[in-house]
């Protein structure tokens, strides 16, 4: 494990450096502030820009894979005594623990990281970072720090939007297919039903809106070269925020579950 | 006044700056001038701070700047104005917005007074009515002159361009030169043109330094760069025809 992080990569850092670097880069966000006027008109751009913008494919995501979740689960779990309604009961224990956060956040990770990574990383390679550190603004704390704080705000909501969705997706799915009655649905997701899990939504997207951000932001701040870089940065940003992302489902599904 | 006393820099082992000294003064145009890779760049973000040098000061005004504190360097920014490149605009703002971000980040003006004093910038850089426009909707040398408007709404004191005229048709270049030497000659400015256009060197330059292969190889004015004997600036100065044919 020590030998793995000290190991030199790619650019001759080893893991043990970038991880060092990024904390820095953490750190760094909070040092320095600007007014808090200018990081509240911030914050509310980054908000429409990351969760209003991503509203419409997380609809039709979390639409499709609770009405999938619905087909496959009949056909896999229907036997004469096993009830109709625990269709409805898996789609939405599935829906809250996993769908609506973890798998949400994989897709979120592709469009808002790489929007993330590729616009810090544009900005980088023309100097507009630059521009605003020779004016003394500190250009980390405020380029990422909105953009972080909108992403841990935004992905929650997104979760719960998408569990309810997913939920919906799997009605849909059931009810017109025939597979189960709107009463059997119904009566299911209602059966032995845990509010804590939708708490657990919350919090895990919670922190894969901040894996997300600030890996994203890392990547496409320490962008330098051209075009190139800057679309080797975004892929960066995106597989390892999916890993990031990943690693801290199952880390978090120990500790709350 | 701009001092720098012995800067140097190595970028993993390599010297890119090696023991630069020098001084810009007042109301001048200096310019840094030498072949690509030379470290002209280098050397302006070393004073800007962009880059940190291995070794030297930086002093404006008497005030060394790379030694200072934090609160004082935040301070002695706001007394700058840097053109860049490519004019690194912020691609999300229009041209108005882009001249008005110093002012609304750093100063309390009332939105009125900033509402005039980019309306000032812009008329001087000669770009009246472009204020609504996208960076992405106007020309590479308009992006220069709004690059320079955002330099000076400030009011700065020490005016930095990084090859103002680079990319630019020969026309569009010289009238960015007029403007570089106006506006040091209309505020009393301290203005660094980091350059390798030998128009420029002939026309705006008050003092000229010649860097080779990150040193200090000649400084002088834009008189004497034509009598040099030394090699390198002579090779790099008589690398264009018209230019020879001119000495004869």
């Amino acid at each position: 494990m020590i030998r793995y992080l000290c190991k030199k990569r790619k650019r001759g850092e080893s893991m043990l450096k970038i991880l060092g670097k990024f904390f820095l880069f953490l750190m760094e966000m909070f040092t320095r502030r600007e007014a808090a006027k200018v990081y509240w008109n911030r914050f509310l751009d980054e908000c429409v820009s990351l969760g209003v913008g991503s509203l419409v494919i997380i609809s039709i995501v979390a639409l499709f894979i609770g009405a999938v979740t619905c087909v496959q689960t009949y056909a896999n779990l229907v036997s004469p005594i096993i009830p109709l309604y625990v269709v409805s009961n898996i789609v939405r224990d599935m829906t809250l623990l996993e769908l609506s956060s973890t798998l949400m956040c994989v897709v979120l990770a592709g469009k808002v990281g790489s929007n993330i990574a590729g616009e810090l990383g544009t900005m980088k390679i023309t100097e507009q970072i630059d521009a605003l550190e020779v004016m003394g603004i500190n250009s980390v704390s405020y380029l990422v720090l909105p953009k972080v704080a909108a992403a841990v705000l935004t992905f929650p909501i997104l979760a719960v939007f998408s569990g309810f969705l997913g939920i919906f997706g799997g009605y849909l799915a059931g009810t017109l297919t025939g597979i189960l009655t709107p009463e059997q649905y119904i009566y299911g997701i209602r059966y032995s039903f845990m509010p804590f899990n939708v708490v657990i939504s919350i919090i895990k997207s919670a922190v894969f809106g901040f894996l997300i951000a600030t890996i994203a932001a890392y990547k496409g701040y320490h962008t330098s070269g051209g075009a190139l870089e800057v679309g080797q940065s975004s892929t960066a940003a995106v597989t390892n925020s999916c890993i990031a992302v990943l690693v801290a489902d199952y880390l978090l599904a120990e500790l709350l579950t | 006044m701009i001092e720098i006393k012995n800067i140097s820099k190595a970028f993993k082992g390599k010297v890119v700056l090696d023991d630069i000294s020098g001084v810009f003064k007042k109301g001048e145009t200096s310019l840094v001038i030498g072949a690509s890779g030379t470290g002209k760049s280098v050397l302006l973000k070393c004073m800007l701070d962009l880059v940190e040098p291995e070794k030297g000061e930086v002093i404006y005004d008497g005030r060394e700047f790379l030694g200072m504190e934090e609160k004082d360097r935040k301070n002695l920014r706001r007394e700058m104005g840097v053109l860049f490149q490519g004019g690194a605009l912020f691609d999300s703002k229009n041209v108005q917005d882009n001249v008005k971000f110093p002012l609304d980040m750093l100063t309390n003006m009332p939105e009125s007074e900033k509402r005039d004093r980019v309306e000032f910038c812009l008329h001087k850089v000669g770009l009246d009515g472009v204020g609504p426009k996208m960076p992405s909707e106007i020309s590479g040398g308009m992006k220069k002159r709004v690059g320079i408007a955002r330099a000076i709404v400030l009011n700065p004191k020490y005016l930095f361009c990084d090859e103002p005229n680079s990319g630019l048709d020969p026309l569009t270049s010289i009238k960015i030169d007029e403007l570089i030497k106006e506006i040091t000659d209309d505020f009393d400015i301290t203005t660094v043109v980091i350059t390798h256009d030998m128009n420029s060197v002939l026309t705006i330059g008050d003092k000229i330094m010649f860097l080779y292969k990150g040193k200090k190889l000649w400084e002088g004015d834009s008189k004497s760069i034509l009598k040099s004997d030394i090699k390198e600036l002579d090779e790099f100065v008589f690398s264009n025809q018209a230019l020879k044919q001119l000495r004869g």
